[in-house]
């Protein structure tokens, strides 16, 4: 399991390793870089543009919304509090932050506990249940919803949102496989120091390791916030009453309401995407090198 | 971790149940199982309970309402002979199929450029990239369903631009499928983040090398590029297979719920989940649900280790001998 590093050559001049190609002038780099640059540009701009397009048509009176001009000829805000006014979408908002939170503390919590579990005990049957770990990794959800969906009502929960996010008390394979990379990456000597100064397991989980790993307990956190906030088959399930829409399942009722084969108020469908898109977009910009470094930790192989 | 082990005393060798049972009673194990409650009994309540009774459930009729009955084989042989299964399959399978190898290939281009930029610019890229990947899904839905609008669409303008009169991308059925991928291609910047991080990583005296030896650009992306990276390659592969064999509710947001869109009838946005979903909790068929439930296992089991075995054979790890 461990990983061989490929040590640069050291006797190299640091500078040395930058060196253009045999053969490329420098100009003709320069060139080069700059066609790269450009069409890269071209291609994110491509990217871009139809969240702009977003923003754009929700401030837009009614019958521009499909001119597919960018600056608005008309700015209307007023779209927003038709909106507001409309539905309960400022509720729905706080549901959905509700939801998340909740997923998300318990899902890291409970990972960070089983994945250290693996990382540090040697036990009998370790291997065979992390192997299990894995394989429920592949497991299609669709294959446990109905089931799970019987236990829940049976709990007298089926119309609650406790079901959008309390599986996550007993941990998530992903999030269990990410952190256990994470827990093993730690030097086991700062381990076992403390356990010589007499700390428990306990204390070792919670005072030396999480402490250790708060980014990568971060990067579980955000990503399933995320999950939480952009989940909607589990609302239509589950939420029956308006009130305890999160904001997909809201969406989802704007648009119905308001859009395809509702009353044709695309610039209202337009003002709660637009509500519902900023808060993640907001929260990936602050947690940036979270997100990158999650997702490319996903790449590297165990 | 080797070099305890000349520490420790030499045990006199033991049977296997003896060691087993010596095992259990060291302190060190019971705390470990105790750390690994939360998810052993997770498993056995939210993933291995419902497997067992979703697999029950396939061959039973019930509707939440009344009691469960006993149906056999029916609700597989209902399976083998429903119309909306074949389209629903046919449907998932060419999303599938389609999606993933041309969102990889883009989303390689798209990292193989990057990398060749390097610097600042290049994380500035690979942030708008992200974005749309940030977007919820069902504000993808809903964007997308505007975007591919036939008359007045962007994405037929854009078209127009070029000359071409583009398709009803939202309700022509013909054209349906298509306007989906379409969609599925905005969001691929997790896919460019992981290929990109396995570029970055790549090191650069292979291409050193490789260009002493004489490759060309094509060659060192072949021989120098592609094995180095092979891991994360198939990392993405496998991911975005079951992803795809899963999609829901993109499709869901733009063509079903309350909305009646002609297209229903169609079936031409008829995804497997959708199916699936639609099943179990509008019409109640809970039992026919199960039985595609497994149905789709019984896919997503196939796909993936075919993969696995395929993987098995281009897949280079580094430090490894084979």
């Amino acid at each position: 399991m461990t990983m061989v590093q490929i040590e640069p050559a050291h006797e190299q001049p640091a500078g040395d390793r930058r060196r253009p190609p045999a053969g490329a002038s420098p100009a003709r780099r320069v060139i080069r870089t700059g066609f790269v640059v450009t069409a890269v540009a071209l291609v994110a701009a491509t990217f871009t543009y139809p969240l702009l397009w977003l923003v754009s048509a929700s401030l837009k009176p009614r019958y521009q919304v499909f001119d597919n001009v960018l600056v608005p000829r008309e700015v209307r805000p007023e779209n927003y509090t038709s909106l507001l006014d409309a539905v309960p979408f400022l509720t729905w908002f706080g549901n959905s932050m509700i939801v998340g939170v909740m997923a998300a503390v318990t899902v890291t919590l409970s990972s960070a506990l089983v994945a250290f579990g693996f990382a540090y005990f040697r036990f009998p049957g370790r291997n065979l249940l992390f192997l299990l770990v894995l394989g429920t990794m592949m497991l299609p959800a669709a294959v446990t919803m109905i089931p799970t969906f019987l236990i829940w009502q049976e709990f007298g929960l089926s119309q609650t949102q406790v079901p959008l996010w309390a599986h996550n008390v007993f941990a998530s394979a992903f999030y269990v496989f990410l952190l256990r990379q994470f827990f093993l990456s730690l030097p086991r000597d700062t381990f076992e120091a403390a356990r010589v100064d007499g700390c428990g397991y306990v204390g070792l989980f919670w005072r030396i390791a999480m402490p250790l790993c708060r980014p990568a307990l971060i990067v579980v956190f955000i990503f399933e916030f995320r999950a939480s906030w952009t989940d909607l088959i589990r609302p239509l399930i589950y939420l029956q009453d308006e009130a305890l829409y999160t904001l997909p399942r809201g969406l989802k009722a704007v648009l119905d309401a308001f859009g395809q084969g509702g009353e044709q108020q695309w610039e209202i469908v337009m003002a709660a995407s637009v509500l519902a898109t900023v808060p993640l977009i907001v929260l990936f910009f602050c947690a940036q090198r979270y997100f990158v470094e999650g997702i490319a930790t996903q790449g590297r192989k165990g | 971790m080797s070099a305890d082990v000349s520490t420790v005393p030499v045990a006199p060798p033991m049977s296997r149940g003896r060691r087993w049972r010596a095992a259990w009673r060291r302190p060190e194990t019971r705390w470990a199982y105790l750390f690994l409650l939360p998810w052993i009994l997770g498993f056995l309540v939210f993933t291995a309970g419902p497997m067992i009774a979703s697999l029950v459930l396939s061959f039973t009729d019930y509707d939440v309402i009344n009691a469960a009955t006993y149906v056999g084989g029916e609700n597989y042989q209902r399976m083998v002979e429903d119309p909306q299964v074949r389209t629903a399959l046919f449907n998932t399978l060419l999303y599938t199929v389609i999606h993933v190898p041309l969102s990889i290939a883009i989303a390689l281009a798209l990292a193989v450029l990057l990398n060749q930029i390097g610097g600042r610019f290049a994380g500035f890229f690979r942030t708008v990239f992200y974005l749309p990947a940030m977007t919820p899904t069902v504000a993808v839905g809903v964007l997308f369903l505007l975007l591919l609008n036939g008359q007045n669409g962007l994405v037929n303008a854009a078209l127009g631009v070029f000359g071409i009169d583009g398709p009803a991308w939202t309700t022509d059925p013909a054209w349906v499928r298509w306007g989906i991928i379409i969609m599925s291609l905005w969001t691929i910047g997790g896919t460019i983040v992981i290929l990109f991080a396995a570029l970055k990583n790549v090191p650069a005296d292979l291409y050193e090398a490789a260009r002493i030896d004489g490759a060309g650009a094509w060659r060192q992306f072949r021989e120098v590029t592609v094995p180095m990276i092979s891991g994360s390659l198939f990392f993405v592969i496998i991911v975005n297979t079951i992803a795809s064999l899963q999609m829901f509710t993109e499709v869901y947001t733009m063509f079903y719920g309350n909305a009646q869109s002609q297209l229903q009838a169609s079936d031409s946005a008829l995804f497997y989940v959708i199916y699936l979903f639609r099943q179990g909790f509008q019409f109640l068929e809970m039992g026919y649900a199960s039985a595609l439930a497994w149905g789709l296992f019984v896919i997503v089991l196939v796909v993936t280790l075919v993969q696995v075995k395929l993987g098995d054979r281009f897949v280079y790890y580094e430090g490894d001998d084979r």
